[in-house]
């Protein structure tokens, strides 16, 4: 074995504890850094497909410009059929076609403003989690009927229940004046305030008339399953578009700016938290390898007289710390992965989350989720801190003189 | 061509207000292949002399030449290098690496020199018998006693064969017939090797032994006796 790597390992080994105080504050930062990074990609992932399964989808086929100011006239020509090729392209059932329009929405003795999805009954279930969460009355099933069902809010707001009528009035694809009465057939709890307040689905075929739509709708929707293998999708997607039609793929990053704005957000404050950890841990070895250093001087005197450079024993320091750090590393994270493993099936209740949890359409227990990212970025920060804490220490060597060294008791 | 030439060495340390000076004007001239006591009462300015000698310190004035080269005025590095390859050096007090076996000290600069496993092993085996030490080659120095935490202190300084070996005071904590074997090991190498000695003392014994005696007072060189005529 190299001498200055045996120096090394010995030396650390000379007093056991302090070694152990120190790596222990490692491997405890890094488990912690483990755990925590997990459940944060974790939580992420629930967020982005929970938010995005509630009506969005992981992308969407749309007329381009439709996005950003959502006229009725930018449509996707026959939808319906496009939305089944599409189907069978990706062999993916989780697509639908969707027309929205905006209508006044009145009750017997009120009128709220409201956006009105036209569906495919059969398909949006695919795509969406409104169906699913119809829990009072029926989700639609006739794609023709004068059907609609709303939001628990809405439902609340315009005093209409099961059964009762609704007039709708807005304008079709060519600006005439649009109008239908609807028989409520359902109300959804989506768990959103927003969507249970401003969102109502009627079958597509009743919208294609009432909105004189001529085949046409403004969105086919994906449902990718998981938020990661949205990219891959989008270029499939792009290849499945007729050649000749100006439609456009977008992702859902696309779709919902705010999503990715919030993850970066809570990211920001978590890193915050993180970088607080590994600069308490940088400063425990710096202050563990300068005493180690500080207390070796007189065995350092010995060794530079003997004709040891001062940049080569300032490896040996930086060796025993890089020793340290990787036992650091090692136990941590597998330590951390194994802790982290034992709850990803059971999950893991967080508390004060359930504000975020409600707004996203989250579970009250988090999942945390491994993967070679959260078991190595982690305690790969903390080696490298550790690495530049042990700078400071070892440069001292070069303004140790021997003699004096030696001198020291 | 001089193995040491030492030229109006002074270093002068100031404690408080009070300056001492621990050289002070010192010459000497050491041929290759000698074997020099320097003797001084404690504080006479033994260790310091040997400290610029072997480059540990340099001089506030004066030269140093070691084989025809000189050395004040080279860097940390080339000094650290100088010592590393021609320089054999005893310290005051013994001064082992504590997590390092005996064997394993001895070895330690033939390993910085990059000399390989088998025949740094065969070499310090072979010196620490000649020390008296065998068997002792795996104990840690705070196994042994002082005595034989020198004769390690010696061999390591040995070991790899210096041109110049530069001991301070390496009897001190030797009793009168490890002294002798030791001195006689010292002799020898003279003779085979045409090692040069230059060895700090107060121990008449030790003198004894030596061609040379160079004896110094409050860092003067007071007296100089050629002891192979007597
Ligand atoms: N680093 C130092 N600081 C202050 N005084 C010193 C230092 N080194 C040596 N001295 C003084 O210089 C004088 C010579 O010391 P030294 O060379 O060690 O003598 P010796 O080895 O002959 O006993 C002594 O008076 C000692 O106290
Ligand atoms: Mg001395």
């Amino acid at each position: 074995m190299n001498i200055v790597l045996r120096l090394a390992w010995r030396n650390l080994w000379r007093y056991p504890r302090r070694t152990w105080l120190t790596t222990g504050a490692m491997i405890f930062s890094n488990v912690l850094l483990v755990f925590m990074i997990s459940i944060q990609i974790g939580t992420y992932g629930l967020m982005i497909d929970n938010t995005l399964e509630a009506l969005t989808g992981h992308l969407q086929i749309q007329a381009p410009g439709y996005k950003d100011d959502l006229k009725m006239r930018q449509v996707v020509p026959d939808a319906i059929s496009l939305a089944a090729s599409v189907r069978e392209g990706l062999n993916l059932q989780t697509v639908s076609a969707r027309g929205a329009a905006f209508a006044l929405a009145s009750s017997e003795d009120r009128s709220y403003g409201i956006q009105v999805l036209g569906v495919e009954p059969m398909f949006e279930p695919g795509v969406s989690s409104l169906p699913g969460l119809t829990k009072e009355g029926r989700y639609l099933d006739d794609a023709n009927a004068a059907e609609i069902v709303i939001g628990s809010v809405l439902a609340r707001n315009l005093r209409v229940s099961i059964g009762g009528e609704l007039t709708l009035l807005g304008s079709g694809r060519d600006g005439s004046i649009a109008a239908g009465i609807v028989t409520v057939v359902g109300v959804f709890h989506g768990g959103n305030k927003e969507l249970d307040r401003g969102i109502a689905e009627v079958p597509i075929g009743y919208f294609e008339d009432t909105f004189d739509m001529q085949g046409a709708a403004h969105q086919i929707v994906i449902n990718a399953g998981d938020y990661s293998k949205t990219e891959q999708l989008v270029q499939q997607a792009n290849a499945l578009l007729p050649a000749d039609s100006k439609l456009v793929v977008h992702d859902w990053n696309a779709l919902q700016p705010g999503l990715r704005q919030a993850i970066q957000a809570d990211m920001g404050s978590a890193i915050f938290m993180y970088a607080v950890l590994v600069v308490l841990v940088a400063f425990s070895v710096l202050n563990t390898q300068l005493m180690s250093v500080l207390e070796r001087t007189r065995e350092f005197g010995i060794v530079m007289a003997l004709g040891l450079t001062p940049g080569r024993l300032g490896r040996l320091v930086m060796l025993e710390t890089a020793l340290m750090g990787l036992v650091g590393l090692v136990m941590g994270s597998v330590l951390g992965g194994i802790v982290t493993s034992l709850f990803t099936v059971k999950g893991i209740y967080v508390p004060g989350m359930e504000e975020m949890a409600g707004q996203f359409n989250l579970p009250s227990r988090m999942y945390p989720q491994v993967s070679a990212l959260t078991l190595i970025a982690g305690p790969g920060i903390v080696f490298l801190f550790t690495l530049l804490a042990a700078i400071y220490p070892a440069m001292r060597l070069h303004w140790l003189q021997p003699v004096a060294a030696m001198r020291a008791a | 061509m001089t193995a040491v030439t030492c030229i109006e060495l002074c270093k002068t340390y100031r404690q408080g207000d009070q300056e001492i000076k621990a050289l002070d004007h010192a010459s000497i001239d050491i041929g290759e292949g000698g074997f020099v006591c320097l003797s001084a009462p404690s504080g006479g300015g033994k260790t310091t002399l040997l400290n610029a000698i072997g480059g540990l310190d340099i001089p506030d004035s004066g030269e140093v030449w070691i084989a025809g080269k000189r050395i004040d005025n080279l860097g940390k590095g080339e000094l650290a290098n100088l010592r590393l390859h021609k320089i054999g050096y005893v310290f005051q007090a013994y001064n082992l690496v504590p997590v390092l076996s005996a064997r394993e000290n001895v070895e330690f600069v033939m390993q910085v020199q990059g000399v390989p496993a088998g025949q740094r092993a065969e070499k310090s085996m072979a010196i620490l018998k000649e020390v008296g030490l065998q068997g002792l080659e795996d104990r840690r120095p705070a196994e042994m006693s002082g005595g034989q935490q020198q004769r390690v202190a010696v061999a390591r300084a040995i070991v790899s064969r210096p041109a110049l070996v530069l001991a301070d005071e390496p009897t001190a904590n030797l009793d009168s017939k490890t002294s002798d074997a030791l001195m006689e090991l010292f002799v020898q190498l003279n003779k085979t090797h045409g090692t040069t000695f230059v060895i700090a003392t107060h121990d008449q014994r030790v003198m004894g032994y030596a061609k040379r005696l160079i004896k110094m007072l409050d860092g003067r060189i007071v007296d100089d006796i050629d002891q192979q005529a007597a």
